[in-house]
């Protein structure tokens, strides 16, 4: 019996997504780490926003625009609130994580100069990488990376022998979406502001299992999806401290970002528009706010302690079969089991967990060197989330066990 | 035979099966009796990138007939090879170039068909055809 303040049973109910057969079973959703699902009060304000007042922003004297951009507005301050920014227009809508990382990473093409370093982390996705890659060809800046150890933990003792007065930027995820381990970014934000450099953080993998306080943290940038935590996708937030937006230069040129043009000259907007050229995603954006409120109402506590009740009792049931390896095995992590079995290949075993009904990732995760380092093709990758119950944990196991028996 | 002929073969073996779960099963069995490729053979060069599982395959013209060797790190992957190797290798390279694939979605494997489909299949019949227009070339 797995202990809970939560009524999972209701909740479930609150996804009708969660109702569906594949292939003839009932789903069985362990992908969350890729993608959350959407409950009803989401989906309704989507509707509510086509049906009722979907118009331009920012701009229009009439009734529609101005609802709009009241809502889409008080979306903006959900999110500060939740990641408890300073000012709102600390918080910058983007189109998700990767959009954000690409933000600032543009930005700090003018900031840097040949023989500047920039430090990642090796639990990165591709996503938090090739930016990196292209700003160092661009400046002549050069990549540093933060190894990690088998238990999939970064090697902290390393880090600190990479940072010096060279050290421009540091990057690194909150979590490892391959691994779910949990970095400890707040020794890395606090030993890179000792030198001056300053730190972006991609909570796009903890934003849905735990709160972030970025004022507490002293991150001075920090991005996040929507669609991992139960909103939209196409969608997301850059958090950055004002003074860090103040000085990066805009992204894209377009409307909404300009204060004046002439042929001569344009003056930008301020924040937050300066970084929000053209039309953004209004309905996207108010939705991203519903599912901040959906989750707070059901409390990220009671989440975190959920999530872990579930990964543990899966680690352990998991565990029990033979030949079967986890990677990434720290007390902290999130609520994801990346593992194989020995002697088969991930994609087979996928294949027949999706033919039983249960959904999960198989593959390299988009993090490549992760699986370089671990020597293996890819792994299988089942994430929890809170609308997830024990019944699902078990018929992952059996699965699990079916799929071993075929493929042997 | 030819290969509709062979084609219709295969169509008929997998009309047996119940449901998926045979089907599979006899998918595995058919990765296992692959005609191997020769580990000289397992380059760089001969691999046919899918996002998820490798897939080698070799081409060589036998008179006047073009045979297949292959091979994958995952089974049910090495499973539908069998499958396409059987169907085409042995076969002419004009005959290869023409051949239809329409049966793979009579045996209940559309779904790996689908370009999204990270199992390389739909590259992989490509790969197939591509060596056939090759080794036509040469024969003209």
């Amino acid at each position: 019996m797995i202990q809970t303040v939560l009524d999972i049973l209701s909740i479930r109910k609150d996804f009708p997504i969660l109702n569906r057969k594949v292939n003839g079973y009932p789903l069985v959703y362990l992908d969350n780490a890729a993608t959350s699902q959407t409950p009803q009060k989401v989906i309704d304000t989507i509707v509510d926003y086509y049906s009722r007042y979907n118009a331009n922003i920012h701009r229009g004297v009439h009734t529609l625009s101005q609802e709009a951009t009241d809502i889409y507005e008080q979306a903006r301050q959900k999110i500060q609130k939740h990641f408890n920014a300073a000012k709102p227009q600390e918080i910058i809508f983007t189109s998700g994580t990767t959009h954000g990382i690409n933000l600032v990473a543009n930005g700090f093409a003018s900031f840097l100069k040949n023989g500047d370093e920039i430090i990642v982390s090796a639990l990165e996705h591709h996503s938090n990488i090739v930016p990196w890659q292209m700003l160092c060809e661009r400046t002549g800046a050069v990549l540093k990376v933060i190894p990690m150890g088998l238990d999939g933990k970064l090697i902290m003792e390393e880090y600190h022998k990479l940072l010096s007065q060279r050290t421009k930027l540091v990057f690194c995820n909150h979590v490892s979406n391959a691994l779910g381990t949990i970095n400890p970014i707040e020794e890395i934000i606090e030993a890179a502001h000792k030198l001056g450099a300053a730190v972006l953080v991609d909570g796009a993998q903890a934003a849905p299992h735990l709160k972030a306080d970025v004022q507490k943290l002293d991150v001075d940038f920090y991005v996040v999806s929507a669609h991992k935590m139960c909103g939209p996708t196409g969608v997301g937030m850059l958090y950055g401290k004002e003074e860090w937006l103040n000085k990066l230069p805009p992204y894209q040129g377009g409307g909404e970002m300009i204060a004046e043009v002439t042929f001569e000259k344009t003056t930008y907007a301020d924040l937050p528009h300066k970084f929000e050229a053209g039309t953004p995603n209004i309905c996207g954006g108010i939705a991203f706010g519903a599912a901040l409120d959906y989750m707070n109402a059901i409390g990220f506590d009671a989440i975190a302690q959920y999530e872990h009740e579930l990964l543990e009792y899966a680690t352990k049931e998991l565990l029990a079969i033979d030949g079967l390896k986890i990677y990434g095995e720290l007390k902290e992590k999130t609520a994801v089991i990346s593992f194989n079995i020995e002697g088969l290949h991930p994609y087979d075993i996928g294949s027949i967990l999706d033919k039983l009904g249960v959904a999960v990732r198989t593959g390299h995760h988009c993090a490549q060197p992760i699986m370089d380092f671990y020597k293996i093709p890819g792994t299988v990758r089942a994430s929890f989330s809170f609308y997830n119950t024990k019944e699902e944990v078990d018929i992952l196991v059996a699965s699990v066990k079916r799929a071993k028996s075929m493929l042997s | 035979m030819s290969i509709k002929e062979i084609q219709e073969e295969i169509v008929d073996e997998f009309s047996m099966f119940e449901d998926w779960m045979q089907r599979y099963e006899y998918m595995i069995e058919l990765g296992k009796s692959l005609p191997i490729i020769k580990e000289e053979y397992k380059t760089e060069d001969n691999i046919i990138k899918g996002c998820q599982s490798k897939v080698w395959v070799h081409a060589e013209l036998e008179g006047d007939k073009l045979v297949f060797t292959a091979d994958s790190d995952a089974i049910i992957t090495k499973g539908i090879i069998a499958i396409l190797i059987r169907a085409f290798s042995n076969q002419k390279p004009k005959d290869i170039i023409d051949a239809d694939t329409s049966f793979i979605d009579e045996i209940g494997l559309k779904e790996h068909l689908s370009p999204t489909r990270a199992n390389g299949l739909v590259s992989m019949i490509k790969q197939l055809k591509l060596y056939a227009v090759a080794y036509q070339t040469q024969l003209n």
